[in-house]
């Protein structure tokens, strides 16, 4: 069957099979920047935005989102263009490997939309979901605060 | 206290925006058509012959290419280690054995057009297991009539395989009966440490394929791209020049991708088909069938006078490295050489060691290697200790550790797999961590306090650790630079980042001596056709050796400049520039060109040639990064939960060449430290299946579990290693075992003798002291 789905901005066709995951389809076309492979939704890395939310794509069902607007990391900035929270993440050492990185801010841009002024609970409530083993956390909620005060002195989050 | 352009300076992570914005950097990240998909068929017994295996009716299923058992594929012993050359581990495994040993031992491999029809496949595989007796207990291994779990034809580099004996190891210095008998006080402890994995996010995965001359083309996720290429040659019986290996980038390694285990099958897929082949692991696979921490039960004996000084320490330590022997020697020789020596004020110290097979899970290589084990049951010990002698712990350790210009016998006695070597300690630092530890801590104030809310009580501990940076004598990497017309440079360097920085400490290493900016180094890394040598990413080796290979390789590229600049400015008898901002300058004449110009000179209009040097670092010592952990924990009586507060790791790690990837590598190790103390572990099923394979039931440490960390750093200089820097990547790992341990005890008054620290131990031990 087919699926449409805004993807970070642009209308896309998929071809899915039944009980597919949403993981599954969008790696196998080309958006490897989604990253994981627990299907359980226990690690976060493969985190996107399905209409603003924050979801693991896999345990999200591709037919189950038909019509989804979907953001993915390289929605939120590229290399060319990266975003304030992208760049706080590189000032603040929040990268190591990296491999959870696209998770993790999926889920930190998600907060700061919802929420500009985080507490540190606040920011450690939301990554929770987003497991990773480099970096212990704390350059991650260090560079999530820089990025709030990034937002607050006017650059964008888009 | 330097003064450098930038050493000592937080340069951003090199990569950390590619990955932030999700470029295409890793192994699974770029695919080509027409790839054959891997699956594995493991065990489900824990030991058993396999008496036949019937693949006809999977091969039937349209769709499959082929299938691999132990009769259709190169039995070639070897060891899946990933170490130097010749390994230190024993030769017990081929790509599939005719043997399983352990619940998720490999039996077969599915290669099909989809990963659909492979695990389809998978389940029309017959085979017919001959069962035999298992032993899951590390100390039956070692008994009279216990089941021999390796008996093949062939096996070498094992102690004793009638006693499932992989290594045994004593070493002694002094006189420890006499020591022990001159002592006032004796404190014994047995601690023992579980079962863990590495859970690195990305699991293992390899992708191989045909260059446009016939050879292989192995992109995988590892940590050793070198001793792939030289074990997967081995174990396919092919030549080393038929394979190329390539490191992406990498998603986590923390020990587990130093070991080899899907790169052959996915090669040797490759060589059979001519086709491109990937295989991926399963967060459950990674689980079962990866590596793990080698669980280990250590009991330490200490005598000492009654002054506190330490008079003869003793550790024998029990070692399961699993079904296989993978890194069961080294391992357990770095739970005594790791940890003994920082106490070298005990003059009669015994270590002694076992190591054994059971039909378990295969451990391996994993952050700390030995010593985090090692440390779990000296570091209590002499908390217990402390308190017999009614002394502060923090005093005690001060008497007792080893200082500058000191040495300790246990270094030379104790190696890696053979001898060490001599070294002396070159910074009188652990006094100024403990200080520094204890006032972040605010140990005075609240030792023995036992701070009471409710159902909850505060309590400290605190931990000293050393580690190792490099293993000396035998870890060796190599560097290329050359130069660019923009005074750019190419680095090529076998070192292997794997996400810990090393390659952006690389770009500063040759900023640094080359006068030029980090950004100005391009770098390409650990592909065994492009690159030079380099052991790898293990043995916290990766600043100490890799990158003194990168400033060996510098300094000859600088000469080199040096020799242009003299001839431009006519100053050929003059040894003192300054490479600077780019530029070449002669504080003698003020006359200055810019490396830039210097390029063009050699590449375009005289003394035509290119500016470029290769070199290596090999070292003969291995010095000891330093650490003083101290953690506030509080525990509640009621539930048994234990929660850290705070917690405080000073390092001295010599120069920080770059002080925020530094801390990340310190915290990150903590966090990680942390999970092994409190919730990690494997729980087996009756036939040794491990029941928990996933991050549902096996919890790493998420945001919300981590306290207040504070990292502190005491720089101090390494004449050795580059600029001054020491290694840094393992050592913060060793500290939350014994550190929380010993703050339970001070909180409650229980000892626990086990990790994980659950809640269920708690309660009983608050039981039993009731």
């Amino acid at each position: 069957m087919k699926v449409k789905y805004i993807m970070n901005g642009g209308i896309k066709e998929f071809d899915i099979q039944p009980g597919e995951v949403l993981l599954d389809v969008l790696r196998r076309n080309g958006y490897t920047e989604i990253k994981g492979n627990c299907y359980m939704g226990t690690c976060g890395a493969c985190a996107v935005l399905i209409n603003g939310t924050p979801k693991t794509t896999c345990t999200t069902l591709a037919a189950q989102v038909d019509g989804a607007e979907i953001t993915t990391i390289k929605g939120i900035g590229t290399i060319t263009n990266p975003s304030p929270i992208q760049k706080a993440f590189v000032e603040k050492g929040a990268v190591q490997c990296g491999f959870c990185t696209p998770g993790t801010i999926i889920t930190a841009y998600a907060l700061l939309r919802k929420n500009p002024n985080p507490t540190e609970e606040d920011i450690k409530k939301a990554i929770d979901g987003n497991l990773c083993r480099c970096t212990g956390y704390v350059q991650q909620i260090e560079a999530i605060k820089s990025a709030a005060e990034l937002l607050k002195g006017g650059e964008n989050n888009e | 206290m330097n003064d450098f352009e930038t050493i000592g300076k937080s340069v951003n992570k090199i990569d950390a925006l590619a990955l932030a914005t999700g470029q295409p950097v890793f192994t699974d990240d770029i695919s080509f058509p027409n790839t054959l998909q891997i699956k594995l068929l493991y065990s489900p017994h824990a030991h058993a012959i396999i008496e036949d295996i019937d693949t006809s009716e999977a091969e039937k299923l349209p769709g499959v290419k082929m299938i691999l058992t132990y009769k259709n594929t190169p039995q070639v012993l070897h060891t899946t280690a990933g170490q130097g050359w010749p390994e230190p581990s024993p030769y017990d495994t081929c790509m599939f054995n005719s043997k399983v040993r352990y619940v998720g031992d490999r039996v077969a491999a599915v290669i099909a057009e989809s990963e659909e029809i492979a695990s389809s496949a998978l389940k029309l595989i017959k085979v017919k297991y001959n069962a035999l007796p298992h032993i899951f207990d590390a100390e039956e291994a070692m008994k009279d009539g216990a089941t021999v779990i390796h008996d093949e034809k062939g096996i070498s580099g094992v102690y004793d395989s009638k006693r499932n004996l992989v290594a045994h190891v004593e070493v002694r210095a002094g006189n420890l009966e006499k020591g022990f008998e001159q002592s006032d006080i004796i404190v014994e402890n047995t601690f023992e440490t579980q079962y863990a994995q590495h859970c690195p996010i990305e699991p293992h995965v390899a992708l191989s394929y045909l260059d446009d001359y016939g050879r292989i083309i192995i992109r995988t996720s590892t940590q050793v791209p070198f001793h792939v290429r030289r074990i997967v040659a081995q174990s396919l019986d092919i030549p080393v020049q038929q394979i190329r290996v390539i490191k992406p980038r990498i998603g986590g390694g923390f020990g587990v991708k130093q070991e080899i285990i899907l790169e052959e099958i996915c090669a040797y897929v490759t060589l059979k088909t001519g086709r491109p082949a990937r295989i991926l692991y399963s967060r459950e696979e990674e689980f079962i069938s990866a590596r793990t921490r080698h669980p280990m039960k250590i009991t330490v004996k200490i005598g000492a006078k009654k002054d506190g000084m330490f008079n003869a320490i003793k550790m024998y330590a029990l070692s399961n490295t699993g079904a296989y022997g993978t890194h069961g020697l080294t391992v357990v020789s770095n739970a005594g050489s790791k940890t003994l020596p920082l106490y070298n004020k005990a003059p009669n110290v015994e270590f002694i060691a076992d190591v054994v097979y059971t039909n378990l899970p295969v451990a391996g290589a994993y952050r700390g290697y030995g010593a985090t084990q090692g440390y779990a049951s000296l570091e209590q010990a002499i908390d217990i200790l402390a308190e017999k002698l009614n002394m502060d712990p923090v005093e005690l350790r001060k008497k007792n550790h080893i200082r500058k210009g000191e040495t300790s016998p246990i270094f030379q006695a104790l190696g890696e797999g053979r001898e060490g070597v001599t070294q002396h300690v070159q910074s009188e630092v652990i006094d100024k961590l403990i200080e520094l530890g204890t006032k972040e801590i605010s140990w005075h104030e609240k030792w023995r306090q036992k701070k009471r809310t409710g159902s909850k009580v505060r309590g400290v501990g605190m931990s000293l650790h050393m580690q190792g940076s490099g293993i000396p004598l035998v870890d060796m990497g190599a560097a290329s630079i050359k130069l660019n017309e923009d005074g750019s440079v190419n680095l090529l360097y076998g070192g292997t980042d794997i996400g810990t920085g090393l390659d952006t400490v690389a770009a500063q290493i040759v900023g640094e001596t080359l006068g030029i900016k980090p950004e100005q180094v391009i770098i390409y890394a650990s592909d065994t056709d492009m690159t030079p040598f380099d052991v790898g990413a293990y043995a916290s080796s990766g600043t100490f050796i890799s990158g003194g290979a990168v400033l060996n390789a510098s300094l000859k590229v600088r000469d080199q400049i040096i020799e242009v600049a003299k001839e431009m400015f006519g100053e050929f008898n003059s040894n003192e520039f300054i490479l600077k901002d780019g530029k070449v300058t002669s504080p003698r004449s003020s006359k200055s060109v810019t490396i830039s110009e210097i390029a063009y000179q050699t590449l375009y209009v005289k003394n035509h040639h290119q500016i470029m040097a290769i070199n290596s670092f090999v070292s003969p010592y291995s010095p000891p990064p330093f650490a003083a952990n101290f953690v506030e924990v509080e525990v509640d009586e009621d539930t048994g939960i234990v929660t850290p507060i705070k917690y405080v790791a000073v390092v001295d790690c010599g120069v920080a060449i770059n002080p925020e990837l530094a801390k990340g590598q310190v915290i990150g190790a903590v966090v990680n430290g942390i999970g092994y103390a409190l919730t990690e572990d494997y729980k087996f099923g009756d036939n040794g299946k491990m029941l928990n394979p996933n991050f549902m039931e096996y919890r790493i440490p998420s945001s919300r579990d981590i306290p207040e960390i504070v990292p502190i750093f005491v720089e101090t200089y390494e004449p050795t290693g580059p600029y001054g820097a020491k290694s840094v990547a393992e050592i913060g790992i060793n500290g939350p075992i014994p550190s929380i341990g010993n703050a339970i005890y001070d909180a409650v008054g229980i000892r626990l003798h086990s990790t994980p620290y659950t809640p269920m131990k708690v309660l009983k031990a608050l039981e039993e002291r009731r």
